[in-house]
């Protein structure tokens, strides 16, 4: 059996450092030093690292990285394991920090547009050490300390880090703007919306893809293509976009390729306390249920607590009102907006990092809130399911703008629904679609490289979304193409800043920079070794509505995502590495029997007389996947 | 009389909810009059039974059941339909002895009426005339039934309820325990498995021999003593009957025992493990002082003169407080219906966490992973103790021997262990279980589920080093609670001979013999027997026989890590030729309690654990477990298999475990076609690990639940289960929660 350098995620520290040293070694090839990348963050994973070839002290860098300053004397106060000395190297888009004098040789090596914060903490002490803090977007806070350089004038290599970590705050440019890495896969065409929406089935009688938004005027936080009922002109769409939040009118996300109901995203209606109407609203959510001739019923979603949404009225915002949208019934789904979100993950970093009081834990996760907002989002988009496949009905999901609940309910409702989005490709499609096209203000919410860390628009909305998908594929482990390395991978560079796919905030903005010709999607470097991100227990099962169970006694907390950087917390090899060994046997088996019947095949073709006790059992039940 | 073959087929069970609601029924048309019977047990006998009864169903708050006939016998309570089941599943994971209608007596926790619509516990006392109109039973397998009195005769309602409170909950000998009646053991016949079973029996070594705990001596090159003298008891009935102590003891008959260090187990380099009884410190006089020392010394002379004692009942918490701590964590899964588990379910973390029981578990596995320390790194004799020397001794002690010893944790060393440690060794199962009812709380205490439960917590972290699975111990735990194995009837060895011999005059034919637990043909067929194990299990790697060494591979020499961290132990023998006061000065330095250190313990296990985590896995080295906070977790399988609501239809580890499976026997189907292959041409291939495992079959029933093997969703149209009372749920008074979502927007609409 090959053993290949990709390694798992999970395998044996000890073969990791087999592969980091191979990779090391072959540096020439640039596809080996992304994975040599990725292995790094992988191994951060572990709070140790083996480098092999420290004593050229060459870093391995990306096509278009260069070493922006280094210094030598650096004291990282590890919290797991304590004070380490080493070197401190910042590149135009990482930081590293190696030890060599300790075994195991401990690194560290992080994008840096994971920084939320970069602050010198107290004032020079009297040896001249400096203190630095990192605060990170990915649940870690990294502190070092090192020697004010004597030479005043020469900057502190954290000057330098502060630069270019915040590169928007300096005008300078994104990393992914440099990054020219060419992969086999281009990742942004993985998205065309017209071709989803034919593998949905869109029938034609009932619904058309409009070209309203072509220029982005009716809406630019909305995407170009937009589905809407054929009963309902353009310009009407124009006089509802007046009269829905940020004119993010209700346009379909997803319709049921048997009973046709739909499920249809919008922003909040513009009632206001005078309880203003639209007719051409009216008529389009009318349009929306005529066109599901399963249902004379319609659910509207709300994703707000009840309080919330009557509350935006004073803000010229609402619900719908059930006098104005007869036969629509309108639900609150009590999600918490941005705010406490944001302030719920703050509380949960508290907790987890970097120690973990063990007699309290329980209580002190639970005062988190963390996983009831889980809860709450998952139980949404379950009852959201539930009408749709159940209840055969169509439903509107909005929440104020639209951009954040929404896509959070539409996409796991999707996930629910539909087995495509849960397959690798389908996945990326799903992003693509709810998340990107729709508008999921993502530079705001991420702050990519952004030094103001105390923006009240930043919100970990979309972790938040990954860590339900997280919760439903372990409740259904054979269910999901992907394994947790590819969630992983989406959320280390959500922030790392790398890859274009999740830089701007709109569809509108991605052209206006474009982004999809000057940098490189997430998903070409994903679609170029897929096989890292197979979940090995996946059976396609392309009927299966998976309705999960969305309890807190069901529901746990992503250690392995929020609690990476405890070294104690480190997983034990889990069963897919198992599972893929078992694979590989079969492979090899596989292979074995082939040759051996081929072997058999020749022989008897040569001697007849000479009848081996070949087997009869037919080898045709082994496939790959049933 | 049907025999147990027949017997065991129960087929009948509700597959039909009634949907019109009972006073609907009971206007419509009158109770039936056919009435079912029970496939009673050998032995089993009817005491009363009551018709119609309408057994709740408990998905939600209306009152639709299944109405039938309830039976009390000296077996159990027992609830047969009187709707004829529409289809017969086949169940794949069937308990041949009682049903998911049957509540075996001792399982029976608390019985509950409700009376005017106001729930009362029912004690023995509390039998009067007056019965509920609803009688709600708790077991200790964390079933909840639900029976509507209503519809019956007042006189038949009211015998079956105090038939049912009667032999429930009134104090009762352990002659009226069902295992005595149930002596007609039924014959195997030729029924083919049971060989097999009878050989898989065997493996599970009993320890009632002295030929047993030579060959656990030999097996772990302990250099100890086999005592016999307490064969018929002479020296304690505590004791057990025969035991392995240090060899420097002599004087065996002081103190009736107490005090005696008894071996547990040998690290390969020398140093061992022994438990013992001590007195609270306080009330000892000089006299025994000088006893105690004598012990110490004796343990210490074990090996390179080093000991390492550690007062359990002083650094762990007594039974009483493992009692009460289970007594509250147990209600969090006593689920009666839906807006109960959705109102619980907000407060699940903190309502677990106030238990303690997750911490008491955290606790007991971390004083194991002190004493593998001390064994395993510094290698010292460890001396655990505890005033009587039989509960949490054995927590440790087991513990300690399955993170050291990879034999263990294969089924069948499991067993041997439990045997040894738990059985042999003289716990009070009859008490601690409470199977007679008796009044007396201070004895009570769920020691051995707090054992299966740490070593549940090893499973599921290390989950490919354990030959058994979460299933074996499940049913494990359940079993404790079915009253027909000798394995959890008595006290003490000296107890459960002298019942046995009393008895088998009675029986007239020779010597009573109940069932040991590990029978495990008893309960279950050896198609279900395969849910014992583990899939993913990695098995050790045998040796070509043709390599294979002159001597034995020492089970013990991969216990040493491959390390360089680890000093190597010393050569024994080296404190041979040091003079007396050499020894003396270091068995002062080595006998401090580790306790004692200034160093929390915790920090040094921490270090320990980490230095050990660092190492590649070694599924059959040492294994330790992690504690941190959120790695001790709630053991989903046993404490919520019975409650709909967690049901996730398609999923859970069931959903992997099938495609596991699949992949296991397409891989022996290849494995076959070489083979036969391999008899004809010399190919050679390795032989890999997995192969030897059994197949699971799982019903074709497409999808299963997560709590397969347990429940079975019936009825249960797919649909989800959507919470109810969100409402309430979440109150963020935060300002934030008011706050507009984008920031921006505020100053635009303001």
């Amino acid at each position: 059996m090959e053993k290949s350098g990709s390694v798992d995620s999970v395998e044996s520290l000890c073969s990791k450092g087999r592969a980091i040293e191979k990779v090391l070694q072959c540096k020439c090839e640039c596809r080996t030093w992304i994975k040599s990348q990725f292995l790094c963050i992988d191994l951060m994973f572990f709070c140790v690292q083996v480098y092999k070839d420290t004593s050229k002290g060459e870093l391995p860098l990306l096509p278009e990285e260069l070493v922006q300053d280094s210094a030598k004397d650096v004291t990282y106060i590890c919290p797991f394991i304590g004070p380490v000395r080493g070197s401190l190297t910042v590149t135009n888009y990482r930081l590293f920090f190696r030890c060599t004098d300790r075994e195991p040789v401990f690194g560290l090596d992080l994008p840096l547009g994971v920084l939320s914060r970069v602050e010198k903490i107290g004032a020079a002490t009297s040896r001249g050490d400096v203190s630095y803090g990192l605060a990170c977007k990915d649940m870690r806070n990294l502190r070092f300390v090192h020697k004010e350089p004597e030479d005043s004038l020469k900057k502190s290599v954290f000057e330098v880090l502060m630069k270019f970590a915040f590169p928007v705050s300096n005008n300078m440019s994104l990393f992914a703007f440099e990054y020219k890495q060419v992969f086999p896969e281009n990742g942004w065409r993985v998205y065309d919306p017209l071709a989803e929406y034919k593998r949905q089935g869109l029938p034609k009688e009932s619904w058309r893809i409009s070209k309203v938004n072509d220029r982005y005027e009716l809406c630019d936080s909305y995407p170009a293509a937009l589905v809407v009922p054929v009963t309902i002109t353009d310009e009407e769409l124009r006089r509802v976009s007046s009269f829905r939040a940020k004119g993010r009118i209700p346009v379909l996300s997803w319709i049921h390729p048997e009973s046709q109901a739909a499920v249809v995203r919008a922003s909040q209606p513009m009632v206001g306390q005078n309880g203003r109407r639209c007719k051409e609203d009216e008529k389009l959510l009318q349009a929306i249920m005529d066109a599901n001739a399963q249902s004379h019923k319609m659910f509207i979603f709300d994703a707000r607590p009840s309080v919330n949404a009557a509350a935006n009225k004073m803000k010229g915002g609402g619900y719908e009102s059930e006098d104005a949208y007869q036969n629509a019934e309108l639900v609150f789904l009590d999600i918490h907006n941005i705010h406490v979100m944001r302030e719920s993950l703050r509380k949960l970093k508290e907790v987890v990092y970097p120690n973990i009081e063990d007699s309290h834990w329980l209580s002190n996760l639970e005062s988190t809130h963390w996983l009831e907002h889980i809860k709450l989002i998952l139980a949404g988009s379950l009852r959201i399911a539930d009408k749709v496949e159940s209840g055969k009905t169509s439903v509107v999901v909005h929440c104020s703008d639209g951009w954040d609940r929404t896509p959070q309910l539409t996409s796991l409702a999707l996930i629910m629904l539909d087995s495509h989005y849960r397959t690798i490709r389908g996945f990326q499609i799903l992003l693509e679609k709810e998340w990107l096209s729709f508008g999921h203000r993502f530079q705001q919410r991420v702050g990519h490289g952004d030094k103001n860390h105390t923006d009240a628009d930043r919100s970990p909305i979309f972790l938040q979304f990954i860590d339900c998908v997280w919760q439903m594929t372990r409740q259904f482990p054979a269910a999901f193409e992907f394994n947790e390395y590819f969630l992983l991978t989406i959320l280390d560079h959500l922030y790392s800043c790398l890859f274009g796919t999740f830089l701007c905030n709109s569809e509108q903005q991605r052209l206006k920079e474009e982004v999809p010709k000057h940098t490189v999607s997430l998903w070409s470097f994903v679609n170029s070794q897929l096989e890292e991100f197979v979940n090995p227990l996946y059976v396609h099962y392309a009927s299966h509505v998976l309705f999960p169970t969305v309890g807190i006694r069901h529901l746990q907390l992503w250690v392995t995502y929020y609690i990476r950087w405890n070294p104690r917390m480190r997983p034990q090899e889990p069963v897919h590495q198992r599972y893929k060994e078992l694979l590989a046997k079969r492979a090899e088996l596989q292979k074995r029997v082939e040759e051996l019947q081929r072997e058999a095949a020749n022989r008897t073709a040569s001697s007849t007389s000479e009848r081996a006790g070949s087997p009869t059992r037919s080898i045709t039940p082994v496939q790959t996947f049933v | 009389m049907l025999s147990l073959g027949s017997g065991g087929a129960k087929s009948t069970k509700p597959s039909f909810v009634s949907y019109v609601t009972p006073e609907e029924i009971k206007s419509e048309k009158d109770p039936p009059k056919k009435e079912k019977l029970p496939d009673l047990l050998p032995g089993e006998v009817e005491f009363c039974s009551a018709n119609p009864i309408l057994k709740y169903t408990q998905d939600d708050l209306s009152q639709r059941g299944v109405f039938g006939t309830l039976f009390c016998t000296n077996f159990r309570v027992t609830f047969i339909s009187d709707e004829t089941p529409q289809e017969k599943k086949a169940k794949t994971f069937k308990n041949k002895l009682y049903g998911e209608n049957d509540i075996p007596l001792v399982c029976v926790d608390h019985i509950y009426g409700v009376y005017d619509e106001k729930r009362k516990l029912i004690t023995g006392g509390l039998v009067k005339n007056k019965y509920p109109s609803k009688m709600i039973i708790h077991c200790k397998d964390l079933r909840v039934f639900q029976f509507c009195l209503r519809f019956t005769k007042e006189e038949d309602a009211k015998k079956i309820f105090q038939g049912i409170a009667h032999h429930c909950l009134e104090e009762k000998s352990l002659k009226c325990v069902f295992a005595f009646s149930y002596m007609g053991t039924p014959s195997p016949g030729t029924d083919l498995s049971f060989c097999r079973e009878m050989q898989r029996k065997q493996e599970t070594i009993m320890f009632d021999s002295p030929e047993d705990w030579t060959q656990e001596m030999k097996r772990t090159k302990a250099n100890c003593r086999l005592v016999i003298e307490n064969k018929n008891f002479e020296l304690s009935q505590r004791l057990p009957k025969y035991f392995v102590i240090p060899l420097a003891i002599g004087d065996l008959f002081s103190y009736q025992g107490k005090g005696l260090p008894i071996w547990c187990w040998s690290h390969y380099s020398g140093c061992a493990l022994f438990k013992a009884s001590f007195p609270p410190v306080t009330q000892e006089d000089g006299d025994f002082q000088k006893h105690l020392e004598t012990m110490i010394n004796a343990v210490a002379h074990n090996y390179l003169y080093s000991v390492k004692t550690e007062d359990l009942s002083e650094s762990l918490p007594n039974i009483q407080d493992i009692q009460q701590s289970y007594n509250k964590f147990k209600q969090f899964f006593l689920i009666e219906n839906s807006t109960d588990f959705w109102l619980s379910d907000v407060k699940w973390f903190s309502s677990l966490e106030s238990s303690g029981w997750l911490d008491i578990i955290r606790q007991c596995l971390q004083k194991a992973v002190e004493v593998v320390e001390c064994l395993e790194k510094d290698n010292t004799n460890v001396l655990i103790t505890e005033e009587e020397g039989t509960d949490l001794c054995y927590v440790i002690s087991s513990l300690a021997q399955i993170m050291l010893d990879p034999y263990y944790r294969t089924l069948m060393g499991f067993q041997s262990l439990v045997q040894k440690e738990w059985v042999a060794g003289c716990h009070a199962f009859l008490d601690r279980c409470n199977h007679l009812h008796q009044k007396d709380k201070e004895c009570h205490s769920p020691v051995f589920l707090l054992f299966l439960e740490c070593v549940w917590q090893l499973v599921q972290q290390h989950s490919p080093a354990f030959q058994f699975s979460e299933t074996y111990l499940t049913v494990l735990s359940d079993s404790v609670h079915v009253p027909i194995f000798s394995t959890f009837l008595f006290n003490s060895a000296h107890h459960r001979e002298s019942v046995m011999k009393a008895e088998s005059p009675l029986a007239q034919s020779g010597p009573l013999s109940c069932p040991t637990v590990w029978d495990w043909s008893v309960q279950f067929d050896s198609k279900a027997q395969n849910f014992f194990y583990n899939p993913l299990y990695s098995e050790k790697v045998k040796h070509e026989k043709a390599v294979r060494k002159p001597h034995k591979p020492k089970h013990q020499r991969q216990l040493s890590l491959p390390s360089t961290a680890f000093k190597t132990p010393l050569k024994k023998g080296f404190f041979k030729d040091e003079t007396d006061s050499l020894k003396k000065m270091l068995r002062v330095k080595r006998l401090s309690r580790w306790m004692g250190s200034p160093d929390s313990p915790a920090a040094t296990t921490r270090e320990f654990y980490e230095s050990w985590q660092h190492r590649p896995v070694d599924y059959h080295g040492l294994l330790l477990p992690c504690l941190d906070g959120p790695a001790v977790r709630v053991w989903m399988q046993r404490y919520l298999r019975w409650i709909p609501e967690m049901y996730i239809l398609g999923g859970g580890s069931v959903a992997m475990t099938t495609k596991l499976m699949e992949l296991l026997s397409q891989v022996q189907d290849l494995k076959r076609v070489l083979e036969q292959r391999d008899t004809s041409q010399a190919a050679k291939i390795d032989h890999h690990p997995y192969l030897q495992h059994r197949l699971l079959s799982f019903g074709s029933s497409g999808r299963l639940s997560s709590s397969f093997p347990f429940a079975y969703t019936r009825n249960r149209s797919f649909k989800p289960i959507i919470p109810t009372g969100l409402m309430q749920s979440l109150m963020v008074t935060d300002s934030l929660a008011s706050q507009e979502d984008e920031a921006s927007s505020v100053a635009s609409f303001v």
